[in-house]
């Protein structure tokens, strides 16, 4: 399925400064039952957010109006844990197009360049200022440059670049995915299979 | 050019380089489950496409099934729905399927192996971190995500970035009672949950050399928590043994032609790793998790590190020791848990249910303790019981269930009550991962024997001990 394309994001972020967010944390596992990719963004941080009564809790960045974006910005090693793309889809289905992070886990990155959710790594430093930036202002700008791989905090100016490789950046700069790609070079890949034996 | 293990099955896997970009991967072998295909079908059939090799595909059931009564129908419906999805799926793209009930059934990482689907220089992926236990017979073995799933079905490939690769050695003996999952927890500890992120592992040294393959299973399968894509160990004549006669690995004339293959499957002496650690086996001991991630663990006989001590944010040790309402500096042993659960595809091999039985034999299970033995699949069931260790553990109050990932992830009913303690020999003690508010202690089937029969948290040498004066 291509998703949707990815130029320049301008957003508030949502902070969630913690570090080792796992994938169980972001959608538990009892809420991967679906056989249809859609309404995951309910269940995102479900344990996190509510009661087991169903009430909000009321500590929860989620929860908490003053913060809002299509941004989330989250501690070193988010995403560790299950490949379930349940998360990467919750985390879309929410309504984020982009995680910020000093580090993602492999599997949960991967899951987020395949389905539109642009992963941005920067420096523990630069973190940290995102972080300050928002408890500053919770509506201070972030911008997500990605022709440019560059992000900025709006507000004082600082800027960092990301990496992403070219192949996945135009990917995400024109919807394609990769799934297009594969079906398009099948005959070198039957070509492979011949010679490969089971 | 000298190559490692990795370098070697790797590169013969590229279908094509793409500059600046991935390598499209070939994939020999795929396993799929009910909880992370259905969408991947879905876009299949949204693209008007069907399976490319179907023969290469293999279905199991096991994330979301129940552990008792798997005859009747499973009355939760969302589980039932995606079991006959998956059924649906299967059937219609001429895929293997083996439900619930059928004798080949069982967790995805323990039937791959016993069926001979796992073979040296293969590459395997399946929607499932855990994928990684197939690296045990040097394939190339890792986790996708849904959209890879798809990818593979439907053209056999998926594009993935070569990862750096990381060797990580242990070498001496092991002490008494530190077993596969000890010597992979203590790793993890030392390296962290992020300490292996980005890096293909192979582990070598006399103690991987000197192990089980289920012993290689468990280390392999672990590989994920320190956030290592996978973890393989070079294939040699234990390897070969184990797999040779089961139902899918090459027979004849094409066993002797593959076995030439997998004789050249080791890292060249000269190789080079991007990263490269040594660990002393006499260091490690048998050991146990305190915290909300595998990297949480320590020698059994220790205390919870001091917050002051530890390497990383302060807050989110502390939020750790939190939810699993301990206190810095506190022994482990001694503390009381409510739960034991054997099983997974870490620890749910005849090997972990040998070692389980050897503690509890002539024991009685600790009448504070619930405890869930749940085999790896209907093959592991089976030996049990052939082995008399079922015996064993009725004498001592234990149930036998049946096969699946039951309490690992707790999809289904077997659910850790919220602010229970489980001693457990799955892979994950996150938060809410066997229930919510759950909190798991991960250790070794040693460990959750000794648990078991005390109603504690017990170093299981002290239980050896009693035993050889006794």
């Amino acid at each position: 399925m291509a998703y949707d394309k990815f130029n320049i994001l301008t957003s508030s972020a949502v902070p969630l400064p913690i570090e080792n967010v796992d994938t169980d944390q972001i959608i538990p596992a009892r809420f991967l039952k679906a056989t249809e990719r859609k309404g995951f963004g309910d269940n995102l941080f479900r344990d996190w957010r509510y009661n087991s009564d169903g009430t909000p809790k009321e500590h929860f960045v989620l929860n908490n109006p003053i913060y809002s974006g299509k941004i989330l910005v989250g501690g070193k090693n988010f995403g560790s844990g299950s490949s379930r793309e349940h998360a990467a889809w919750a985390v879309y289905d929410y309504g984020f197009r982009c995680v910020v992070s000093s580090f993602f886990a492999d599997i949960f990155r991967g899951n987020c360049l395949n389905i539109g959710v642009l992963p941005v790594q920067v420096s523990p430093a630069f973190l940290d200022k995102i972080f300050t930036a928002i408890e500053a202002d919770p509506k201070t700008e972030l911008e997500i440059n990605l022709p440019d791989e560059t992000i900025t905090i709006l507000a004082t100016g600082e800027s960092e670049s990301f990496e992403i490789n070219e192949y996945k950046k135009q990917n995400m700069l024109n919807g394609f995915d990769d799934i297009d790609y594969l079906l398009n070079i099948q005959d070198d890949i039957e070509k492979y299979a011949e010679n490969t034996p089971l | 050019m000298s190559k490692t293990l990795f370098d070697k099955v790797w590169d013969s896997h590229v279908v094509k380089h793409i500059e600046n970009g991935p390598d499209v991967l070939f994939i020999d072998r795929h396993l799929v489950h009910e909880v992370t295909s259905p969408v991947a079908f879905l876009g299949l059939k949204n693209r008007g496409i069907k399976v490319l090799y179907p023969e290469r595909t293999f279905a199991t059931a096991d994330h979301n099934t129940p552990t008792r009564n798997q005859h009747l129908p499973v009355k939760d419906p969302l589980s039932a729905n995606q079991l006959k999805a998956l059924e649906e799926n299967a059937n219609a793209h001429n895929i293997p399927y083996w439900g619930l009930g059928h004798k080949k059934n069982g967790i995805v990482h323990v039937i791959g192996p016993e069926n001979g689907i796992t073979v040296p220089g293969a590459t395997i992926v399946c929607g499932d971190s855990h994928t990684s236990t197939h690296g045990a017979f040097g394939a190339i073995a890792f986790g996708i995500g849904t959209s890879e799933v798809e990818m593979v079905l439907s053209t056999q490939c998926i594009m993935q970035p070569k990862p750096k690769s990381m060797r990580i050695n242990v070498n001496g003996a092991l002490s008494e009672a530190v077993t596969p999952k000890d010597v992979a927890l203590f790793i993890i500890s030392k390296l962290s949950t992020s300490g292996a992120t980005g890096y293909f592992v192979e582990y070598a040294g006399d103690v991987f050399k000197n192990m089980s393959m289920e012993g290689r299973m468990t280390v392999c399968n672990l590989s994920i928590e320190m956030g290592a894509r996978g973890g393989m160990i070079a294939p040699d004549e234990k390897t070969f043994d184990y797999i040779k006669g089961r139902e899918y690995t090459p027979k004849g004339n094409d066993w002797d032609a593959a076995m030439e293959y997998w004789k050249t499957l080791y890292s060249d002496e000269d190789a080079v790793f991007d990263k490269e650690v040594t660990f002393d086996a006499s260091e490690i001991e048998p050991m146990i998790t305190f915290g909300t991630n595998p990297g949480m663990g320590i020698g059994i006989s220790n205390n919870i590190p001091l917050a002051e001590t530890i390497d990383g944010a302060v807050a989110t040790y502390k939020k750790s020791l939190e939810y699993m309402d301990y206190n810095e500096g506190e022994a482990m042993v001694g503390k009381p848990i409510d739960f034991v659960f054997l099983g997974s595809c870490t620890n749910g091999r005849i090997e972990d249910f040998r070692a389980f039985a050897s503690i509890v034999k002539g024991r009685k299970k600790a009448d504070n303790v619930t405890a869930w033995l749940v085999p790896g699949s209907h093959k592991v069931e089976e030996a049990i019981k052939e082995e008399g260790i079922l015996d064993i553990l009725e004498d001592a109050g234990f149930e036998l269930r049946e096969p699946g990932c039951s309490a690992c992830l707790a999809m289904n009913d077997d659910k850790i009550p919220a602010g229970k303690y489980a001693v457990s020999t799955s892979n994950r003690n996150f938060e809410g991962r066997q229930g919510p508010g759950a909190r798991t202690l991960l250790a070794s089937p040693l460990v959750a024997a000794a648990a078991a029969v005390t109603g504690k948290v017990t170093d299981p040498r002290e239980l050896m001990h009693e035993e050889a004066f006794a």
